[in-house]
C-alpha cells in the first residue's frame, strides 16, 4: 500500500547539514497495522510525515496504492491526501473555534459533498468513535481521550485507505490510551484500513502486526 | 463551505476581540472620511439643481491676458459677450450673468445682507429653475428694464418672515433700489457659485450702462448652450478659435486666454491657464484617498498576519486533510472580506450619523449631503478594495506555509 524507497531527508541550515533519515525502504501492505518505534529524534515522525505526504523527501521515492508521488504539484497532493489518507496527532489538532461535527466534517468540505451528506457522514463517524452525544461541544469543553476520539473520527470521515497517527495516546492516561488504542484495531480490524502509528509505548507497540525501529535516522528493525 | 468560513470567521472576530476592536475601528472611521467626502463631491459634482442642461453647456467665465511683466485676470465684460459670444455660431442660447454683489438693507430695523446678480433673460431658458411661486423674468421685462426680480426661497423667509405668504407682489430692496417680486426659486448652496444668489436682477437694470465698456474684461459670465450633447466638443472648438483670432488688447499682453469649461473643468480650474486643473484635482483626490486609506490598510495588514500566523495550527490540519494552498487564500480572503464589510456596515452608519451632524449644524446653507446610492456603491467598492488589498498578502504568506512547521508551531 506504501512503498518506500531509499528514503532520505537532510535539514540544512547555512552551517550545518543533520542527516534525519538515511537511506529508509519500506513496504506497508494493505490493511497492515504498523508501528514505528525509537528514542526522541531518530526521524519517526519525519518518517511519518514524508509518508503522508505532508513533507518532501530530499531523495528518494514514495509510491501508495501503486501510484507514483514524486511529481505531484500542490493542488495535486492535496487531493490525494484527502482522498487516501487520514492524520491522527498527538496534540489533536482540533480547530477550537468550530463545534466538534464541523471539525470532523472538515475533510469533506474539499470534496464534492453536500451539506447533507457531510452531517451525515460526521455524525456516523462520530458514533463509531462513541462521541454522537457530543456533536454540538466545542473541543475545549471535552477531555483528552474525547478529543482524540474527535480526531479519530475525523481522521475515518473521508473512509480514507490509510490511517497515519503520530503518537495517538502519548497526551493521554493509559486508560484513555488503551480506548483509543481499541478504536484503532477496531478500525483495522473491521474496515481493514492500513494504519502506520508512530508510538513510544512498547505496550501499544506490541497490539499492531509488526514493527519498525528506528535509531539516528536509519532503520535497524 | 461558505458558511463554514463565515462560522470560523465570525468566531475568530469573537475570540479576538481587541484585535478585532482595531480593525472594525481602521476600517469604520476611514470609510467615514471617505464616504463624506465622496457625498461632499458627489454633492458638487453631480448635484445638476439648476443647471440641468449641463451636458449641452459650456461655461466661459474668465479671461487671462498675460504679458511679461503683468498679469490680468477677470470676468468678461457685457460688451464681449454680447459682441463675440453671443455671435457664435453653435450655440442656440447663450445664459448671461454678473458675478454677486453683496448689499445691506434694513428690515424693521433689522439688517439683512443680500447677494444680488444680474441676468439675462436667456438665463431663465438656459438654467431650469425651481419655481416656488412665480415665475421667471421674462424678455420683455428685460428689455424694459423692469424692476422686478426672482429671490431665493431663503431670502423670502429672511425679508418677509417665514410663513409670511406669498412673496408675489411685494416690494425687495437692494443697493437702494426697489424691486417688485415677480418669482421665487428654490434655494442655491453657495458651492453653486456661477449660479448662486439671493435675487436675481434684469441685466438691464444695472447702474452702469452695459456696453460702455469695451474691454474684454468685466463682472460677467456666460453659459453656452449647444442644441445636442453632441455639439459641444464643436461649440468647445469654436470658441477656442474665437479666442484665438481675438486681437490682442494692448501692447502690455502678449497671450490672452479663456476657455468654453465643462461645469468640473470650470469648477476645478486653477490659476493656470494653460490647463484646466482636471489633472491636478483628480490627482489630490485620488493621492488623499490612497493615503487615508494606506495606513489603516498597512495596519490591516499587520493585524491579519498576526492573526492568521496565530492560527497555523488550523492551516497546518486544513493542508493535512486537504485543502489546497489555493483554497486557503480563498478562505482568508473571504474571512477578511467579511470583516471589512462588518467595518463598512458601521462606516456607513457612523457616515450618516456624521452628515446628519454636519447638515444639522448648516455649515454650508443650502448643502445637504446625503448618502446616495452613488456614494453607497463607492462604499461597497472602497470596502472590497480594503478586504483585498489587506488580506491578499496574508492570506498568500500563510498559503505558503509548510505544513509540518505550521503543526509545530502550535
Amino acid at each position: 500500500m506504501i512503498q518506500l524507497e531509499n528514503i532520505e531527508k537532510v535539514y540544512r541550515t547555512d552551517t550545518i547539514q543533520t542527516l534525519a533519515l538515511n537511506s529508509i525502504s519500506l513496504d506497508v501492505e494493505k490493511g497492515e497495522f504498523l508501528s514505528i518505534m525509537g528514542p526522541s529524534g531518530c526521524g519517526k515522525s519525519t518518517l511519518l510525515n514524508i509518508m503522508g505526504l505532508l513533507d518532501a523527501p530530499s531523495k528518494g521515492g514514495i509510491k501508495i496504492d501503486g501510484q507514483s508521488t514524486t511529481n505531484l504539484n500542490d493542488k495535486q497532493l492535496a487531493a490525494f491526501r484527502n482522498k487516501k489518507l487520514g492524520f491522527i496527532f498527538q496534540s489533536y489538532h482540533l480547530i477550537n473555534d468550530l463545534q466538534v461535527l464541523d471539525n470532523v466534517e472538515l475533510p469533506l468540505l474539499y470534496r464534492n459533498t453536500t451539506a447533507k451528506e457531510r452531517r451525515e457522514l460526521a455524525t456516523e463517524a462520530l458514533e463509531k468513535v462513541g462521541l454522537s452525544n457530543r456533536l454540538k461541544h466545542f473541543p475545549t469543553q471535552l477531555s483528552g481521550g474525547q478529543r482524540q476520539r474527535v480526531a479519530i473520527a475525523r481522521a475515518i470521515v473521508g473512509r480514507p485507505e490509510i490511517i497515519l497517527a503520530d503518537e495517538p495516546t502519548g497526551n493521554l492516561d493509559s486508560a484513555m490510551g488503551n480506548e483509543i488504542m481499541d478504536i484503532l484495531l477496531q478500525l483495522n480490524r473491521t474496515e481493514g484500513t492500513t494504519i502506520v502509528m508512530v508510538t513510544h509505548d512498547e505496550h501499544m507497540a506490541k497490539k499492531t502486526h509488526r514493527l519498525v525501529r528506528l535509531f539516528d535516522g536509519s532503520q535497524v528493525q | 463551505m461558505l458558511k463554514n468560513y463565515f462560522k470560523i470567521a465570525i468566531a475568530v472576530l469573537k475570540r479576538r476581540k481587541f484585535f478585532t476592536f482595531i480593525s472594525l475601528f481602521g476600517i469604520s472611521f476611514t470609510l467615514t472620511i471617505l464616504l463624506v467626502m465622496t457625498a461632499f463631491i458627489d454633492k458638487i459634482a453631480n448635484d445638476n439643481y439648476p443647471d440641468r442642461k449641463r451636458d449641452r453647456s459650456l461655461y466661459i467665465a474668465k479671461m487671462e491676458l498675460k504679458g511679461k511683466e503683468s498679469m490680468n485676470s477677470a470676468g468678461l465684460s457685457y460688451y464681449y459677450i454680447d459682441h463675440y459670444i453671443a455671435k457664435m455660431k453653435t450655440p442656440v442660447m447663450v445664459a448671461i450673468s454678473s458675478g454677486f454683489n453683496s448689499t445691506n438693507t434694513y428690515v424693521n430695523n433689522r439688517k439683512v445682507t443680500i447677494n444680488y446678480k444680474y441676468v439675462n433673460a436667456d438665463f431663465w431658458n438656459v438654467l431650469d429653475f425651481e419655481f416656488v411661486e412665480g415665475k421667471p423674468i421674462s424678455k420683455q421685462q428685460t428689455d424694459n428694464a423692469e424692476r422686478v426680480t426672482v429671490i431665493s426661497e431663503d431670502m423670502k423667509n429672511e425679508y418677509f418672515g417665514e410663513g409670511s405668504g406669498p412673496a408675489i407682489g411685494k416690494y425687495i430692496e437692494a443697493d437702494n433700489i426697489k424691486y417688485r417680486v415677480c418669482g421665487v426659486v428654490k434655494s442655491l448652496p453657495i458651492t453653486a457659485y456661477v449660479l448662486y444668489s439671493d435675487i436675481y436682477l434684469p441685466i438691464t437694470t444695472t447702474k452702469t450702462k452695459l456696453d460702455a465698456d469695451k474691454g474684454y474684461l468685466g463682472g460677467y459670465g456666460a453659459i453656452v448652450l449647444a442644441k445636442d450633447a453632441a455639439d459641444v466638443p464643436k461649440m468647445k472648438k469654436e470658441y477656442a478659435e474665437l479666442t484665438a483670432k481675438l486681437p490682442i488688447p494692448g501692447k502690455e499682453w502678449d497671450h490672452l486666454y479663456s476657455h468654453a469649461d465643462t461645469y468640473l473643468e470650470g469648477y476645478v480650474r486653477t490659476g493656470n491657464e494653460k490647463s484646466s486643473g482636471m489633472t491636478i484635482v483628480f490627482t489630490a483626490i485620488a493621492c488623499f484617498a490612497l493615503f487615508v486609506m494606506l495606513l489603516p490598510t498597512l495596519n490591516l495588514v499587520n493585524v491579519n498576519i498576526t492573526r492568521i500566523m496565530e492560527r497555523s495550527s488550523e492551516i497546518g490540519v486544513r493542508k493535512a486533510f486537504g485543502a489546497s494552498s489555493k483554497t486557503l487564500v480563498y478562505q482568508f480572503i473571504v474571512e477578511n472580506l467579511i470583516l471589512t464589510f462588518l467595518g463598512g456596515m458601521i462606516g456607513v452608519v457612523l457616515s450618516v450619523v456624521v452628515m446628519y451632524f454636519i447638515n444639522d449644524a448648516d455649515l454650508i446653507a443650502n448643502l445637504n449631503l446625503r448618502l446616495n446610492f452613488t456614494v453607497l456603491g463607492y462604499a461597497l467598492l472602497t470596502c472590497l478594495f480594503f478586504g483585498l488589498l489587506s488580506g491578499v498578502y496574508p492570506a498568500w504568506r500563510m498559503s505558503k506555509l509548510n505544513i509540518v512547521a505550521a503543526l509545530k508551531a502550535n
